[in-house]
């Protein structure tokens, strides 16, 4: 039993199967990330005046982290386009340009998602809020020492455009803290949204990249057998890798630079 | 002639395929497992799917026996089944009576199950995998190992939901809306278990849906134009849209909702909640509006989920054994065609009590009101249908002729819910319970039950037994109607869903003032129909004992039918052998004609296959002038 237009397309639909199912499931992704996007419109018309943070992620990184994902865009056509004139090295080439860089991406996230986590809003007990990198959180001792600044009140920290903050070291005797929270998804309704649209994002990225690694490896074998079938593969990996990119476009802007 | 295609495996007539037929070219004999367990056979895959949802269903089927005797008998202890409940459950079942916490659990998980493990994978994908590519004359679905993915998700998700129960505080309270912030402050990680079983369904139904849209765009035998496909098939196909689209916004929810509880988000928990009178230790912020919102983008396709597949098998049967054309198939395909669009901008009629405005109110309250008129068209043309035609009243055909009415009943107790003024009264009652049961209980689930006495003898060379197909019938026809009418009457009364002591409370307060009416309160009638109820539910479960007898007795011993097509239907799954082998069509099909020609004047018998080619067909000639 063979099902057939597996590899070449139904004459009238002009597709193969897989093709097809791609840009179904695509469907379903961008549902999928419709809803968190959803989410993120309601919660942020829905906050109270002057609650919603600006600027609070490093634009710098972002930008680099959005030029290595569209980069990778490119690395990926290259790749399916080696594959349709039969270059199987030039395939490799590219296809391992894409997975270096999406290795890069991983890794830049991963340092924002570090810097989040030990960054800390400390409210003290005389009212005052020291806010910075946690330099020293040993349980063992009495006091933290911090890499901040202290600021009078919240609203001071919400919106950080434009701003030019200078950051002395801080030691804070635990005795005068009053509450402490790392900039993790629990701190306010922007860090949950961008820790889970973010998140759910890198999984993407990294089934890409398993998929992309996939076919790097065990493409040779393949190859040989039946270079067209390979070759629609790369496609439709390929149409993954390019939404999640595009996912990326729309998270950039949203969280980044609004 | 067209030629036989060799990969297909030398079929042997009167004998049941062996393991080494189904396997033909792939010269291995595949072991139980491999043939039953990790089978990318659409068939097999078929049929666990149907076996493990009817399991479901009777679990599910269950719960609501344990609620029905909490709600009539308040406090009492569950008779025999009472003392294993506490074995098994502990505390919430302490002496063998329903707490109310475990009440709660029942509920939940009774809506949760019987829509997503028990209907769904019945209507869609049971029926969907075994029937569609068959009928579209295809050698299998287009992707036969994310088919097997499909199930095992299904599987799992359907066993994390099941193991919830055994957990400490056990399965999830909040409904199976899991309304937020309830959901997250409930302190069980039965949500938890919910949340992870239902974001491996979404998966499951993602690859069933993706699965059924590229078999029947790409695999449809040549000459299987669009317009030429079973009604059944558009009904599978819009369904599959439905999944694909809808589902995935409530995995995003719940995402969301798996932070809330685990990251401490405040997705949809609001600043200043209270939980047990102490202010929540949360950054607050969050909307539980947002919840809803989503859950019912999700939540109103799924009704066109549950109902679509069934319309689809009521069709088909309905055509069969009126034994001529359904009225009006191309006014059914653009009907269900307009249902898969409108049913995505309607989902806010779940919500006119939740303050989220008048206007938003009208309009979901105007497109509630125009859906309905693609639902009035199906359900006309099926009841014209059977104008004039000679009906044959067989086990399937008496379950889809009570499909009709019960359908119609279910659908017309919608309007006034769909309306937001009279809404307000019916909200959260007993009639809304009523109103959506009789849609899927009597309407699907019939639907479901005539799709398996009429494709079971495809599926193993016998029929199932008549005499008690129809006493089954019989029985669940009065029985349900003995449960699910008097709700109407509860429910307009004022008695609301989700009491576990089923308004004890609200009688009371009659009975303190000496029976004198007191608004709310509930009189001594609706009461006693509590009683009344559950008898009807005891005896609806004891005339399904029949049909499950039936259905495992009939695959051994049931009449064999004479030839491949026993029913002497029109659609390209009779045209194969019986049961089908794998890759089920022994020779290449091509198809001639629409779903439905029956009784065509001047053939030889009342039906006329769809790959029969023409030249067997007299043509149509004008009478000699008088």
């Amino acid at each position: 039993m063979e099902i057939p237009y597996t590899v070449h397309a139904r004459p009238d639909t002009g597709l193969y199967n897989a093709k097809i199912g791609i840009w179904l499931f695509l469907a379903s992704e961008v549902m999928l990330f419709g809803g968190l996007f959803s989410a993120y419109i309601l919660l942020r018309v829905g906050a109270d005046p002057g609650t919603w943070p600006h600027g609070w992620q490093d634009v710098t990184l972002g930008t680099i982290n959005t030029l290595v994902l569209a980069l990778s865009a490119v690395t990926t056509l290259m790749a399916w386009v080696a594959c349709k004139v039969r270059q199987f090295g030039k395939f490799r080439f590219f296809h391992g340009c894409t997975l270096l860089l999406a290795a890069a991406f991983v890794v830049i996230h991963l340092t924002e998602y570090n810097d989040d986590l030990t960054h800390y809003e400390i409210h003290l007990t005389n009212g005052l809020i020291a806010d910075g990198h946690m330099l020293e959180n040993n349980p063992k001792e009495n006091h933290v020492m911090i890499d901040g600044r202290y600021v009078k009140s919240e609203s001071d920290l919400i919106d950080l455009r434009g701003q030019k903050i200078h950051d002395t070291e801080i030691k804070i005797p635990r005795s005068e803290i009053k509450d402490m929270q790392s900039y993790g998804p629990w701190h306010n309704d922007y860090m949950a949204l961008d820790f889970t649209m973010t998140g759910l994002h890198l999984l993407h990225v990294l089934a890409g990249s398993i998929v992309i690694g996939f076919l790097w490896l065990t493409g040779p074998k393949m190859w040989g057998k039946d270079p067209e079938r390979f070759t629609n593969r790369v496609e439709v990996s390929g149409l993954f890798w390019h939404f999640v990119d595009l996912v990326w476009i729309f998270l950039f802007p949203v969280l980044y630079l609004t | 002639m067209e030629p036989i295609i060799h990969q297909f495996p030398p079929y042997r007539k009167d004998a049941a395929p062996s393991a080494h037929d189904d396997h033909g070219h792939e010269h291995h004999e595949p072991n139980f497992i491999q043939k039953y367990i990790f089978s990318t056979d659409h068939k097999i895959i078929g049929i666990q799917y149907g076996l493990t949802a009817l399991c479901f269903l009777l679990f599910g089927f269950f719960l609501m026996m344990m609620m029905r005797w909490q709600i009539a008998h308040p406090g009492n202890p569950v008779p025999v089944i009472g003392p294993l409940l506490e074995k098994v459950l502990g505390h919430p079942a302490a002496n063998g009576v329903i707490s109310p916490d475990l009440y709660n659990s029942l509920g939940a998980m009774h809506g949760t199950i019987m829509v997503f493990l028990g209907i769904v994978p019945l209507a869609f994908a049971a029926f969907g995998n075994y029937v569609v590519p068959l009928m579209i004359g295809a050698v299998d679905m287009a992707f036969p190992r994310v088919n097997m993915a499909s199930y095992q998700a299904y599987f799992l998700g359907g066993l994390v939901m099941f193991v919830s129960f055994f957990i400490p505080g056990g399965a999830a309270q909040a409904g199976w809306t899991s309304y937020s912030p309830l959901a997250t402050t409930i302190p069980t990680h039965g949500q938890l278990f919910w949340i992870i079983g239902m974001v491996l369904l979404i998966t499951s139904s993602l690859m069933g849906a993706i699965n059924f849209i590229a078999t029947i765009i790409q695999l449809r035998a040549p000459g299987m134009t669009w317009m030429r496909l079973p009604w059944f098939v558009w009904t599978q196909f819009v369904t599959a849209f439905l999944l694909l689209l809808a589902f995935p916004p409530l995995e995003a929810a719940c995402i969301m909702q798996f932070m809330d509880n685990v990251a401490h988000t405040s997705f949809f928990l609001p600043t200043g909640l209270a939980v047990s009178g102490t202010l929540a230790h949360i950054s607050g912020g969050g909307s539980p509006l947002l919840w809803q919102h989503l859950f019912w983008f999700l939540g109103h396709p799924e009704v066109y989920v549950l109902i679509l597949p069934a319309m689809g098998i009521v069709c088909e049967i309905l055509a069969n054994n009126t034994r001529k054309p359904i009225w009006g198939y191309k006014s059914l395909v653009y009907s269900v065609l307009a249902i898969g669009f409108l049913s995505f901008i309607v989902w806010a009629h779940h919500m006119y009590l939740t303050g989220m405005g008048t206007k938003i109110s009208t309009f979901f309250q105007a497109t509630t009101m125009i859906i309905s008129i693609p639902s009035v068209i199906i359900l006309t043309c099926l009841f014209i249908s059977l104008w004039g035609g000679s009906i044959r009243f067989n086990t399937p055909m008496l379950f889809v002729l009570a499909f009709l009415p019960m359908f119609g009943i279910g659908g017309l107790t919608g309007l006034p819910l769909g309306f937001n003024v009279s809404d307000v009264h019916l909200h959260d009652t007993y009639y809304i319970i009523a109103h959506f049961h009789y849609i899927v209980a009597p309407g699907t689930i019939f639907a479901l039950f005539a799709g398996i006495y009429y494709w079971f003898p495809k599926m193993t060379g016998r029929m199932m037994n008549e005499f008690w197909g129809r006493a089954h019938f019989w029985g669940s026809f009065i029985f349900m109607n003995m449960v699910f009418q008097p709700m109407f009457a509860q429910g307009m009364a004022g008695m609301l869903r989700r009491m576990s002591n089923g308004g004890a409370n609200y009688s009371a307060a009659v009975n303190a003032r000496n029976g004198a009416e007191v608004i709310g309160g509930l009189s001594p009638f609706i009461m006693s129909l509590n009683t009344w109820i559950l008898w009807g539910a005891i005896c609806l479960g004891i005339v399904q004992i029949p049909f499950i007898i039936n259905l495992f007795w009939s695959i051994k011993h049931g009449e064999k039918i004479k030839n491949d097509n026993p029913w002497d239907s029109t659609t390209l799954e009779w045209q194969t052998p019986t049961p089908p082998p794998h890759g089920n069509f022994l020779h290449p099909l091509r198809v001639y004609r629409g779903p439905y020609e029956y009784s065509v004047p001047g053939h030889a018998t009342d039906f006329t296959p769809q790959n029969e080619p023409p030249e067997n067909v007299p043509a149509p000639t004008l009478s000699p002038a008088r």
